[in-house]
């Protein structure tokens, strides 16, 4: 019994460590959704961009690995300006379904181009970093590093949201988007502003998840759906609610797994989030429109 | 339809007759079948419902039928029924909170997204009943040189699967035009307007909905079925799933949404695309179909959300001159 109880809380630490990670891949998602009202429901396939280009930089160019991610960070962040500024920007006045459809049709583009140009082989950077032990409890370290950077990057966006001039604009044009012209922002400049911090913080993600997981070109279909869902859950555009999602989300998956399969923890806080959906559509933390 | 039509369809149905050989029959199959389940999703899609959920009904719709014929020995023709019923049970599960609740938009878009996956996933955790991601094969019927069996609705001959899939492709052409000239149609096109103002003039908007969302995964769970049935082999991430999933969607849009062939000219043209490629750039180029298929949904989308067909109908109504032949 003893055991058992140690491998559980083995379980609950590491589903923590893992609400980190997810709570990073929802950040930028949540700030892109929060103040230009899109869904990129290709978020994880720049994500995926970011994790190609660290991986062939460190691999392949022997790039060192710091400076690898700043360039990762870099490339993401550029792709999230061109993809607003040549596929957002034509439809944003369009139906929303239009800007749901056509960040969709950039995922099949996306992944499609990572097979044509990578093919399907998953690779990772060679590099395994060693665990973490606490008496009995083993815990990767880069998962540590992910969850940390998680908290980090949340803290210094809301610091920058609330307490630069750039980041009360951005609030501004969240709340009000037909007004704050008026006032002297221009919502064009903060739009793309706001997908590159939102493609940044992807690729942020991207440089702690090739760290632990291989790259291929489907893997935005494994991190993509419950990136939505966390974002959703916590309301849409609400950052502190997208946190607690995470974590939500994170230890059903990790508990889930732990009694049963890792199969059933998904299905568990997949059918937790439609249940959520019809009790507080308006995410945890959202306030009713 | 007028007596053009009704000719091509006739001469097209005397194709298996011409021998074209077994590749072009499985094309014309895979098209039709495709074109069938594609037509079901657009019931919803026209009206806005759009659904990133299919993948669940026909997932729900092949599973359900192969598992019952594979380990209870229940024969298809009880087995798709009772496919049915479940996808349909499943619709309302989904649809009653949505539609009470109002949650439309990209909300309904994410729900039925997790929803699919919801099914992907229990069909994968199931490993030991359904084989998991390895998929699974439909007992097969047809040992000792025979060449059909009606019990297991398996046949050997691809000819007679054509004609299974063109009757089925004509029915689900045959609903849309049912619900296009109803007044359900009506209906749903005032709630995709406006809810409120629908539910005032007497609209009962949870209901309309939920009627077609059941009309919908019902005729969805059927293709699946019938894919089960024609291929033989059915695997959680080609019946179920995000990627199948929007698969659909984007298919219906490249064809046009709001036109009955359009879902159907999407099938066509997918397929057909992904098909030439191949025969053009050889198997060793993978994805690059894809890449320009990614690439044309982007630009439909942005350019001509009508999709092709709806894009041609435009045009010609534009040059004969005939008013609002094709909605907007």
């Amino acid at each position: 019994m003893e055991i058992f109880d140690i491998f559980l809380l083995e379980t609950v630490l590491n589903g923590l460590l893992f609400g980190g990670v997810l709570a990073l891949l929802a950040l930028g998602l949540n700030l892109v959704f929060g103040v230009i009202d899109v869904v990129w429901i290709c978020y994880a396939e720049l994500v995926m961009i970011g994790m190609y280009a660290v991986y062939f930089l460190y691999t392949v160019h022997h790039v060192p690995l710091l400076i690898a991610f700043v360039i990762g960070i870099a490339t993401v962040s550029l792709s999230g300006v061109a993809l607003h500024y040549f596929i957002i920007r034509p439809v944003l006045a369009s139906e929303p379904i239009n800007q749901l459809l056509v960040t969709g049709g950039m995922l099949f583009f996306l992944q499609a181009a990572a097979t044509l140009a990578f093919g399907v082989q998953f690779r990772n950077l060679g590099l395994a970093l060693p665990s973490v032990r606490l008496g009995e409890i083993m815990l990767p370290q880069s998962r540590i590093y992910a969850a940390g950077t998680a908290l980090v990057a949340m803290l210094g966006l809301a610091l920058f949201l609330k307490k630069t001039y750039l980041g009360t604009a951005i609030r501004a044009i969240s709340q009000d988007r037909a007004i704050m012209p008026l006032m002297g922002v221009n919502p064009s400049r903060i739009y793309l502003i706001t997908s590159a911090i939102g493609g940044g913080l992807a690729g942020l993600a991207a440089c702690l998840l090739v760290l632990q997981y291989d790259v291929h070109p489907a893997i935005g279909l494994t991190f993509g759906p419950i990136t939505f869902m966390i974002c959703v859950l916590g309301g849409l555009g609400n950052m502190l609610g997208g946190f607690i999602a995470a974590f939500i989300f994170a230890q059903l998956i990790s508990i889930g797994g732990f009694f049963f399969h890792i199969e059933w923890g998904y299905v568990m806080a997949f059918v937790f989030f439609i249940v959520m959906m019809f009790i507080r559509p308006q995410g945890l933390l959202g306030r009713k429109s | 339809m007028n007596r053009a039509a009704w000719i091509a369809l006739g001469l097209f149905a005397l194709v298996p007759l011409l021998g074209v050989g077994d590749y072009y029959l499985h094309l014309a199959i895979t098209i039709m079948l495709w074109s069938f389940v594609y037509t079901s999703w657009s019931l919803m899609g026209r009206f806005g419902l759009v659904s990133f959920g299919h993948g669940a009904f026909l997932g729900i719709g092949a599973y359900i039928t192969t598992m019952l014929w594979n380990h209870y020995g229940v024969t298809p023709w009880i087995g798709i029924p009772l496919a049915l019923l479940l996808a349909v049970a499943v619709a309302v599960l989904i649809g009653y909170p949505c539609f009470r609740f109002r949650i439309t938009g990209h909300y309904f878009a994410l729900v039925t997204l997790a929803l699919t996956e919801v099914v992907r996933m229990v069909i994968v955790a199931l490993r030991d009943f359904t084989g998991g991601s390895l998929g699974v094969t439909p007992d097969i019927a047809l040992a000792g040189g025979k060449s059909f069996s009606l019990v297991a609705i398996q046949f050997a001959h691809k000819e007679v699967f054509f004609y299974i899939a063109l009757a089925f492709w004509l029915f689900g052409l045959y609903v849309w035009r049912r619900i296009d000239r109803s007044m359900m149609r009506y209906a749903m096109e005032a709630i995709s307007q406006e809810e409120d103002a629908s539910e005032s003039v007497g609209i009962n908007v949870t209901r309309t909905k939920l009627i077609i969302t059941m009309i919908s995964a019902a005729l969805t769970a059927l293709g699946g079925a019938l894919y089960g049935q024609y291929q033989l082999y059915i695997n959680p991430d080609t019946v179920s799933g995000v990627a199948l999933s929007l698969q659909i969607v984007f298919a219906v849009i490249a064809g046009g949404m709001f036109v009955q062939l359009g879902p159907t000219v999407g099938a066509a043209f997918t397929l057909l695309l992904a098909e030439g490629l191949r025969v053009a750039v050889g198997h060793e180029v993978h994805g690059l179909d894809s890449t320009i298929y990614g690439l044309m949904l982007v630009l439909f989308i942005i350019y001509m959300p009508n999709g092709i067909l709806g894009k041609v109908l435009e045009a010609r109504a534009r040059n004969t001159g005939a008013a609002g032949a094709v909605k907007a």
